[in-house]
């Protein structure tokens, strides 16, 4: 049943241009959270759509610790950042909403693009797994770069690495679970000190604009 | 696996548990330096003799990985060190939490160690992303809005930009792949064995990615906007690891690729991308040294710039590549004592900038002295170490036929010298009268300590200018080997 897959994949795409569609922070980290279930789910839905019995323990552990990491322990410290710093919405992005709505639709665009092209030698249970990787990276690097609040610009790079964490995917046949748990872990760690450091850029800037943080050039 | 290369991963986290949960600096320094040495000597056992690598291992350690991984460690004792009086005597600013530094340096010597030590290309990716937040919270261990700046912006370009190099990662599990999607996996010797028969086009792609990824954050020009702020914002000790050690670790991530590229018999475009980016490094990284008033951020341009030779020799391939490999030395220890040293200044004077620092030489003979040799050193004359690989890659440059890239080459060298000894060589004449004056007085245990570790590093850096001792050419052969170059 690649019909599942399918759908999760599609879901991704959608939450992802939701996400830079949006001006409300929570509304994106909420955003955030669901493509975090989407991702735990999928290897799941995979593995049934190339018929394999869906469920064994590395399946299972690393959904459940994407499901854990990516839906609820993420969302959590960006909800308490907004909530300590005080700010609801991302007021004057570096790119208009509706520019970066048109952007969005111009790199999901490429994506399919690329996806046509870059045809992988094995089935993987979906035909969207390519289109629908790159799509979020390529929509996650344009919320970094169009965003200045710098929570956006957490769920930007979290955005980019649920793309690649899709990607990897395609590998479930040749790669160790321990690896892609160590990158979870990675991505949990790395979130959290970025938590810190919005921490003190809201204490030291009295607010989260990344602008603010343009005193060191030449 | 071997219980020695476990122990370089191990040791380092414990120490900085233990550290943390030690609340008194003189107890952290101490867990500081010992493990720095434990690290070191473990380090120099395995030059003695290098455990035989278990195929299909997620740690080992090959030539390669050992040149980064002494460098890592001989600069962590340098820094350790040079810790004890910058922590002890109080620096020129106040710090944010300075119980913190110790068991955070512990941790960066561990993923650093790691990044090395991985023969799985994934679990290398993991280590280096450690790095990245392991190091961030030390550059801003001053609490200034430009350090949280630097870190800031040093923690979201990286990430994204190593990202990136995860999804090349991922592509080489791709190129690998059967029709039925099993493959040789991530592991760094299965990969170099099915190297012939991977899928160039998957093979191609992964490069571009990695060099893109892991070129973030080695400082390669143009994705090096984060590199001197978060260098030049940083403590000193952490800046010297920073230049000479993690650049270092983020370049083993593209050299894996490229031996790969090498192994799959096709080293010429890897090489080629590797010479572009090599060439706008050493332009961008020349170009911003001069006129630039600040000494740190100059010597870490001068990383950019360093980066780009390093990338340029191995871009080249055959006997330059051992010119680039030795480079990599000679870039790391000497860039290390500048660091040091310039933070001798930074202690005596109270500012970072080379226009208010005058007559050093007065007021800390000793490190001004020192200075002039590291910029010397630094700069590619002989007869210190950089001369010679230097003029390694040049040699090669011209016996290939392309006689113009060696004459650009030799040029910007020559302008990036001159920039850094314009800025750094008045700082250390004149009169010191007019200048900021901040220093207390000092044990001479402590002086011995703030000049004893960089002029350490600069006397290596004169013995590999003279004539590179037979070990450290064994290894720097075997290294040049592993990515295909001729010694």
């Amino acid at each position: 049943m690649s019909a599942v897959a399918d759908l999760l994949l599609a879901l991704l795409i959608l939450v992802g241009l939701y996400m830079v569609s949006t001006s409300r922070l929570h509304a994106c980290v909420r955003a955030s959270a669901l493509q975090g279930i989407l991702l735990g789910l999928l290897p799941i839905a995979l593995r049934w759509a190339n018929g394999i019995v869906p469920l064994d323990l590395p399946v299972v552990t690393l959904a459940a610790g994407a499901i854990a990491i990516k839906a609820i322990a993420i969302p959590r410290l960006l909800v308490r950042s907004i909530r300590e710093a005080g700010v609801r919405r991302e007021v004057e992005p570096m790119v208009s909403l509706h520019g970066s709505i048109l952007g969005a639709a111009v790199l999901i665009g490429l994506a399919f693009w690329l996806g046509e092209r870059m045809v992988l030698p094995f089935p993987v249970g979906s035909k969207l797994l390519v289109p629908a990787a790159i799509s979020n990276v390529l929509l996650g690097f344009l919320i970094v770069v169009a965003r200045r609040k710098a929570i956006t610009q957490v769920v930007g790079y979290l955005a980019l690495e649920n793309g690649v964490f899709v990607f990897g995917l395609a590998l479930a046949r040749q790669q160790p679970i321990l690896v892609e748990l160590s990158v979870l872990l990675d991505v949990l760690v790395g979130v959290f000190v970025m938590g810190i450091a919005i921490h003190h850029i809201s204490r030291t800037f009295d607010h989260l604009d990344t602008d603010a943080l343009a005193s060191l050039r030449e | 696996m071997s219980p020695r290369i476990l122990l370089l991963i191990a040791l380092p986290v414990l120490a900085a548990a233990a550290a943390w949960r030690s609340r008194s600096m003189r107890v952290q320094l101490w867990v500081l330096l010992g493990t720095a040495l434990i690290h070191a000597g473990t380090v120099g056992s395995l030059w003695l003799d290098l455990p035989r690598p278990a195929p299909g291992a997620i740690v080992g350690v090959d030539a390669l990985g050992l040149l980064v991984l002494t460098l890592a460690s001989v600069l962590f004792l340098a820094s350790a060190l040079y810790s004890i009086p910058y922590l002890t005597e109080g620096t020129h600013d106040e710090p944010s939490a300075p119980l913190r530094y110790a068991p955070l340096l512990l941790l960066f010597l561990g993923a650093m160690s790691l990044v090395t030590l991985s023969r799985n290309l994934a679990l290398m990716w993991a280590a280096v992303e450690a790095t990245t937040l392991a190091s961030a919270p030390l550059i801003y261990f001053y609490r200034r809005p430009g350090s949280l700046e630097a870190a800031w912006k040093y923690l979201l370009i990286c990430s994204v930009g190593i990202a990136l190099a995860l999804l090349g990662t991922f592509f080489l599990g791709v190129a690998s792949a059967g029709p039925d999607g099993r493959g040789s996996g991530l592991g760094i010797d299965d990969l170099l064995r099915v190297a012939p028969q991977l899928d160039h086009r998957w093979l191609r792609a992964a490069f571009v990615l990695a060099l893109v990824g892991y070129g973030t954050k080695m400082g390669l020009a143009p994705l090096h906007t984060w590199l001197p702020d978060a260098h030049g914002q940083s403590p000193s000790p952490v800046s010297a690891l920073l230049s000479g050690a993690l650049l270092n670790c983020a370049l083993l991530g593209i050299l894996r690729f490229h031996a790969i590229n090498a192994a799959a018999g096709d080293p010429g475009i890897s090489g080629q991308m590797l010479l572009v980016l090599g060439f706008a490094s050493l332009l961008v990284g020349t170009a911003s040294l001069l006129g630039q008033r600040d000494y740190k951020r100059l010597l870490a341009y001068s990383s950019v710039e360093n980066m780009g030779v390093i990338a340029i020799g191995i871009g080249f391939g055959g006997s330059a590549t051992y010119g680039g490999l030795l480079h990599l030395v000679n870039h790391s220890l000497a860039k290390g004592a500048l660091f040091l040293l310039s933070c001798n200044v930074l202690r005596a004077y109270g500012t970072t900038s080379s226009e208010r620092v005058r007559g050093a030489r007065r007021r800390i003979p000793l490190s001004a002295a020192l200075l002039g040799v590291a910029v010397f050193a630094m700069g590619g004359s002989p007869p210190f170490g950089p001369f010679v690989s230097e003029v390694t890659i040049f040699f090669d440059a011209m016996r290939r036929g392309a006689p113009w890239i060696g004459v650009a080459f030799v040029a910007l060298l020559g302008v990036a010298f001159v920039a850094m000894a314009g800025a750094m060589f008045p700082m250390l004449q004149g009169d010191d009268a007019g200048c900021p004056k901040v220093m207390a007085r000092r044990s001479l245990r402590h002086q011995l300590l703030a000049v004893g570790p960089p002029a350490v590093l600069l006397a290596i850096v004169l013995v590999l200018g003279v004539r590179v001792p037979r070990a450290i050419d064994a290894i720097l052969r075997g290294a040049a080997a592993i990515l295909g170059g001729s010694s």
